[in-house]
Formats: structure tokens, C-alpha cells, sequence
């Protein structure tokens, strides 16, 4: 199993039926493919959409019925729609209970960076920011490092995309918690060893004795 | 309402003017408009909008034509064209988290000041605004934002200008409609009053000035 599929397939074990889910772009995207057998969740698209479904096949999409970025979607029966407003009242208010997002950095407190990195890539921060500070739930999909260079470290150098901490963080190499506000390794992916998730992350990682294999 | 050519939509708006654009990049954008407003060569705009689209989609063909001095939006990423102009100084660019965009239409379009929102609180978007505790939460104020002209896309608009809209399509169009001192409004398809049931008109023939014939 690829790095990507870990991460995705360890977050799908966190849905559970009625919730509700918007799933960010990136590794995000394929936590939907393994959607683990009986689990029912609603997942939301912020452009407006409620029910969202696979890729429609070639030739089957329709221009009015697109994701958040643009490209179509198919809508799953009980699907609604609803203006931007809307939308982001479901994010903002309490009623999302998940969202599954990237991420650029975490610090050992939680905080996320995720939107951009200055001089070199501004995208803006689209929704980002609404779902971290408004969602009941987030959990964060990303690659332990980046180019050899840790991704989880003390400090986040680069802009916050909220003062609310993130509550999970799932790499290929690791599950990491902040129980009481401090970054802690719950899990270990199969194969990976406490010490080399320690030697790839700069934030001080608490190491409680029952760091258990991530199940897959 | 009154019913008009899209040529004569788009010579009613003058060079500077603020626009806000209906669309998630692209979906719901009014198409035929802002065709014609690159053909006309409206200029100097400040267009308000989820995002820039593409380039050589929707809102993208008027900053490929450099048409727009300002552009206040929650996503420039998929627009490398707007963020060439954004670091060239060419655009001068807003970028507002997307929840926080569209309630600041909604206020300015409700007769509200703005609003008190949680995002954006100890992050650079706090930067130069107020802060207020409420019950021990921080929130930020935000101003509401309004236009000179709301560019609308329907699915379905009525011979007296009700609008309804389609599945994802409908994203910023009908809360922009109501944040505009003119709102000129598309559609997919123009019908006979009476097929939209009053139940399903979303946006209210009275706030739309201008409908743009189809071909």
C-alpha cells in the first residue's frame, strides 16, 4: 500500500454513519474510496452540496453538478443543494462533524498551516479557515515529511489557518493525538517503529507506553 | 424588470465599476456577460467573487485581458494568471476566507453593518480589524461589502424576472443578488410566468432589474 492509501484508509476507520464529512482536496479525496462496509456518511461539498458522489463516467457528467473545484460529481440519492451561505452556516455552525484536510505543518500544540507559503504560493485560503475554526471534528492527511524534512514540528513557521488545534493528524508513518494540548504518538503504522516516527518529527512527541500498530 | 440584449447589459456598466460575479469557478458564472464585457472593453473593474475560475473561463477572460485593477476573493489558486498580476502589482487582490465573503455580502444585502465571525482569529486575517469577546469567544468584525452591479446566472428566470437556480450552480448568484444596487440577471432558459411555483423561486423578480435575453 502506497503512503497516500495508508493515510486514506486509516481516516475512513474514523467515519461513522449519519455523520457528516467534507473532505478537503489531495489524499482528503480518497478517505471516500474506502468508506469502510455499512458506513453511511453525508459528505458535504462547500460549493453547495450535500450527498456528493463518485466521478460520473465519460460523458455523464452535467456542468451545473460540479465539486469544489470545479470538475463533476455525481449527487447520491437523498442529495440536496444549497447556496454559499448555506453551506458555509453548515461548516461555521456546528453542524459539521468531520472534516478531512491537508496540511503543510502542525505544531506540538495542534495549530495548522495549510493555506500558504509567503513569496511563493498564495492561493488564498478558500474555505480552509471556516472549516478548521468551525467544524466539531478535523483531522489532518498529510505526508510525515516533505522532501526528507519534517512536516510536524514545534512551531509552525508558516501562516496559521486557525487558533483552533487540529484533533488528529494521520501520516503513512504515524496517528498523532493532542490529548491536553500536546502532540502524542497513538500509532505506529504496520512495519514503522517508535523511534523512526520520533527521528522524523521535530515537535516532541509525547510517547505513551501503549503505542499500538494503526489498524488498517 | 426590464428585458435587454447582452449588449446593452454590458454598456450600462462603466469603466471602474464593482461587480459581483456569480460562479464557483465557473459554474454559475454568467458567461454571455462577461463575454461581453472583454468585447466591449470595460476596464479598471473590481470584480467580487468566490474565485477567478481559470484562465479562458468566466471571471479568468477578464484578468486575462487585464480588465480588473482589484479583485476581493477566497481562492486565486487555480487562476496563475491573477496571481502573475497579484506579485507584478498589475491587480491588487483581497483574499477573505470564503465563509467570511459571502456573509459580508449577506449583511450588505440585509441591511446589515457586518457580521462577528470565529475564522480568522489569531491568524494574519485578523490583521487591522476589530476584535470583540462575546460569552468568552473572540470573533472578528467584518464590514459588509456591497457593489454597483450584481452579474447573476439562473437556471430558470420568469418572464417578470423570477429566478431559480440549479444544483451547484447556485453557489454566490442569489445572495449577490441582493448586495447590488443593479442586479442583471442570465438564464439558462427563459420561460412563461407561472412555471417556477412561488415555492421554488429563489431569487424575487422584484430585486432583479435586468433580464438578458437569450439568443
Amino acid at each position: 500500500m502506497d503512503a497516500q492509501a495508508i493515510i486514506a484508509k486509516r481516516i475512513a476507520r474514523e467515519l461513522r454513519s449519519g455523520m457528516l464529512v467534507n473532505l478537503g482536496i489531495g489524499i482528503p479525496t480518497l478517505v471516500a474510496n474506502y468508506l469502510p462496509e455499512g458506513v453511511n456518511v453525508f459528505f458535504q461539498s462547500e460549493n453547495g452540496l450535500i450527498g456528493t458522489g463518485p466521478i460520473p463516467e465519460e460523458g455523464m457528467g452535467h456542468p451545473t453538478l460540479t465539486d469544489a473545484g470545479g470538475s463533476p460529481v455525481t449527487a447520491l440519492p437523498g442529495a440536496s443543494t444549497f447556496d454559499s451561505a448555506t453551506s458555509f452556516g453548515l461548516i461555521r455552525g456546528g453542524h459539521l462533524d468531520l472534516t478531512v484536510l491537508g496540511g503543510l505543518q502542525v505544531d506540538a500544540q495542534g495549530h495548522l498551516a495549510n493555506w500558504m507559503i509567503p513569496g511563493k504560493m498564495v492561493p488564498g485560503m478558500g474555505g480552509a479557515m471556516d472549516l478548521v475554526t468551525g467544524a466539531k471534528r478535523v483531522i489532518i492527511a498529510m505526508q510525515h515529511t516533505a522532501k526528507g524534512k519534517p512536516k510536524i514540528l514545534e512551531k509552525c513557521t508558516l501562516p496559521l489557518t486557525s487558533a483552533r488545534p487540529v484533533d488528529l493528524v494521520v501520516s503513512e508513518m504515524a496517528v498523532i493525538g493532542f490529548p491536553g494540548g500536546r502532540a502524542t504518538l497513538l500509532e505506529t503504522a504496520p512495519g514503522v517503529s517508535v523511534d523512526q516516527v520520533l527521528a522524523a518529527t521535530e515537535a516532541r512527541l509525547a510517547t505513551p507506553e501503549n503505542v499500538v500498530e494503526m489498524p488498517l | 424588470m426590464k428585458t435587454i440584449t447582452v449588449q446593452e447589459a454590458a454598456s450600462m456598466i462603466p469603466d471602474g465599476a464593482s461587480l459581483m460575479v456569480g460562479g464557483f469557478m465557473g459554474v454559475g458564472t454568467p458567461h454571455r456577460l462577461i463575454d461581453e464585457l472583454v468585447r466591449q472593453g470595460r476596464r479598471d473593474l473590481i470584480v467580487i467573487a468566490n474565485d477567478n475560475a481559470k484562465p479562458g473561463v468566466g471571471i479568468g477572460k477578464l484578468v486575462d485581458a487585464g480588465r480588473v485593477a482589484r479583485t476581493i476573493a477566497s481562492h486565486i489558486g487555480l487562476n496563475p494568471e491573477t496571481q502573475r498580476q497579484m506579485i507584478s502589482g498589475q491587480m491588487a487582490v483581497d483574499l477573505v476566507p470564503q465563509g467570511t465573503l459571502i456573509e459580508r455580502i449577506r449583511a450588505g444585502g440585509y441591511g446589515l453593518g457586518g457580521i462577528l465571525t470565529p475564522t480568522g482569529v489569531g491568524t494574519v486575517v485578523e490583521e487591522g480589524k476589530r476584535k470583540i469577546e462575546i460569552e468568552g469567544k473572540a470573533y472578528l468584525i467584518e464590514t459588509a461589502l456591497r457593489a454597483d452591479f450584481a452579474l447573476v446566472h439562473a437556471f430558470l428566470a420568469d418572464y417578470t424576472g423570477n429566478l431559480s437556480y440549479a444544483l451547484t450552480a447556485r453557489n454566490f448568484n442569489p445572495v449577490i443578488a441582493m448586495a447590488a444596487d443593479t442586479v442583471i440577471a442570465t438564464a439558462d432558459n427563459i420561460v412563461p410566468v407561472g412555471l417556477i411555483a412561488p415555492d421554488h423561486v429563489v431569487t424575487p423578480a422584484a430585486i432583479v432589474d435586468y433580464l438578458v435575453a437569450n439568443r
